[in-house]
């Protein structure tokens, strides 16, 4: 317990440090998902090529390599950064290719028909879209959008490695400062409990509210 | 392809697509000619960068990378296959409190980091790095996979158990004879796919120090006598990495294919090529199989 109360300010930041992590790639993930998505299910053809590279590259690197390459890689292109945005963009780009396979199978739940029926009635693209379509796909993206954010927020785990500061590398200084090394694990995991537990809770209102049992 | 959101689009139309799809080639192709720009200006190409690669101690030393990063692969995933299976014996139990324990096992593993469990056992148990590598990636993929394994018995249909009880089997019948092959037959793409996320993980070694592949990587990359090849270095890593994982998921989806289509799986859904969910109560709303047959909740 004392590990705790004599270092709340450390444990503070590191958590801070993992929330804004999340939170940022988080959204980060969601555009360019949405976007890559689009390009996914587009009538276009390079661009859904564009779109399956994309997804079938970052589903299958490893995300420390991901790191390993942006955070010590960029900077060799005179692309130079605060770690913070750097940990942001791998992550960003990581979730979100797991985030479009999410968005385009909840848009292929849609039945054709639905969009046959919309356009029967005259709705223009954007109509059957924004009417239609997306409303429809959101319902069922609910519980694996959830499940994706959680991933992306343990994952941010490993920026801790790469000098960034969060939850996880906390327990360097208080290794240091000679507490207990077992205590310093069990408030980091409480911590990260805190943050899993409360984007399901999130995302089980949203399921709750908006949520349809197919 | 039919989707809903146009129809077969009409010879207009397809010319439209046409010009649109020329444009985003030109837009596609001006990035990746930046790119390439952006790696001869800053000279990534030169001899001096790539000589490395001719040596063959350097050959050896990413040969011994990738050998040590598939040993790690190896043992976690035979340990967390057997995790798996003990976790989901335990929590498919007819025993509340072992139901119960196993429950609390899983649910905690699945929340918490894999990085934080090497990082535990590596820095407050003080063991070697492979040890704590393999125990981190089993504690993970193998609550994961208990998961895989109970929502593959629950998406039996109802009607095999019901009907190898009435045979007069006993517990342990049922659940060898009938339901685990079934399951583990519907389930193999889900798990294929967990250990294609144990093989992603097996990377995160390299925050430990365990010289895998990833770390024979960064021993080359800071060698001065080469100028520092970072950018060849991460060119020869990653098609190496993203080549092995994807021959996994492209398995997997050859097997998830292949499973749709025997026989020996009619009476139970055959489950998508990804991995677990991560969303605690994910899997739940399988727990009433009667009507409700939407198949396992890997989105």
């Amino acid at each position: 317990m004392d590990v705790l109360i004599d270092n709340l300010s450390l444990y503070g930041e590191g958590l801070l440090g993992t929330i804004e992590l999340t939170v940022y790639a988080s959204l980060l993930a969601l555009v360019l998902g949405f976007v890559m998505a689009s390009f996914r299910v587009a009538p276009v053809g390079s661009l859904r090529v564009f779109g399956t590279v994309w997804v079938t590259v970052l589903r299958n690197t490893p995300l420390t390599l991901l790191f390993f390459a942006v955070m010590l890689g960029l900077p060799r292109f005179g692309i130079v950064l605060p770690f913070q945005l750097f940990a942001v963009l791998a992550l960003g780009c990581y979730t979100s290719a797991f985030i479009c396979e999410v968005l385009r199978s909840g848009i292929n739940t849609v039945p054709t028909g639905q969009g046959e029926a919309a356009r029967s009635l005259g709705m223009t693209f954007a109509q059957t879209l924004g009417d239609v379509v997306l409303p429809q796909a959101f319902r069922s993206v609910i519980p694996p959008v959830g499940s994706t954010l959680i991933a992306l927020a343990k994952n941010s785990a490993i920026a801790g490695s790469f000098s960034v500061t969060e939850l996880l590398g906390t327990y360097k200084p208080l290794n240091e400062m000679g507490y207990s090394i077992i205590w310093s694990f069990v408030w980091i995991a409480v911590g990260y409990l805190l943050v899993t537990l409360s984007i399901s809770a999130v995302f089980n209102v949203l399921e709750k509210r908006w949520g349809i049992a197919r | 392809m039919t989707t809903a959101l146009y129809d077969i689009p009409g010879p207009q139309a397809r010319r439209r697509h046409l010009l649109y799809g020329l444009l985003a080639t030109v837009v596609i192709l001006g990035i990746v000619a930046w790119a390439l720009y952006l790696l001869f200006d800053t000279g990534q190409f030169t001899a001096a960068k790539w000589d490395p690669f001719a040596y063959e101690g350097i050959q050896e030393l990413l040969l011994h990378g990738l050998g040590n990063t598939l040993k790690a692969f190896a043992y976690a995933a035979v340990l967390s296959l057997l995790l798996g299976g003990v976790l989901a014996c335990g929590r498919l139990s007819e025993h509340a409190a072992l139901r119960w324990a196993a429950t609390v096992v899983v649910e905690f593993f699945r929340a918490m980091p894999v990085l934080v469990m090497i990082f535990f056992v590596f820095v407050a148990l003080k063991v070697q790095p492979l040890p704590a590598l393999v125990t981190g990636l089993t504690l993970y993929n193998g609550s994961v996979l208990a998961e895989v394994f109970r929502t593959g018995v629950n998406a039996v249909d109802r009607g095999q158990r019901e009907a190898a009880y009435s045979l007069g089997m006993g517990k342990t019948q049922v659940m060898t004879h009938v339901l685990v092959p079934q399951a583990v037959r519907a389930m193999l793409p889900a798990i294929i796919s967990q250990l294609v996320v144990a093989l992603k993980d097996t990377s995160l070694g390299f925050l430990i120090t365990y010289e895998e592949f990833l770390h024979a990587g960064k021993l080359i990359a800071s060698n001065l006598d080469y100028d520092l090849p970072f950018i060849p270095v991460v060119m020869v890593i990653s098609p190496v990495y993203i080549g092995m994982c994807m021959l996994l998921s492209w398995f997997a989806t050859w097997v998830a294919k292949r499973q749709r289509h025997s026989l020996k799986t009619r009476k139970v859904e055959v489950a998508a090529a990804e991995p677990g969910p991560l969303l605690p109560g994910a899997g739940q709303q399988l727990q009433e199989p009667p009507s409700h047959r939407s198949g396992p909740k890997t989105s």
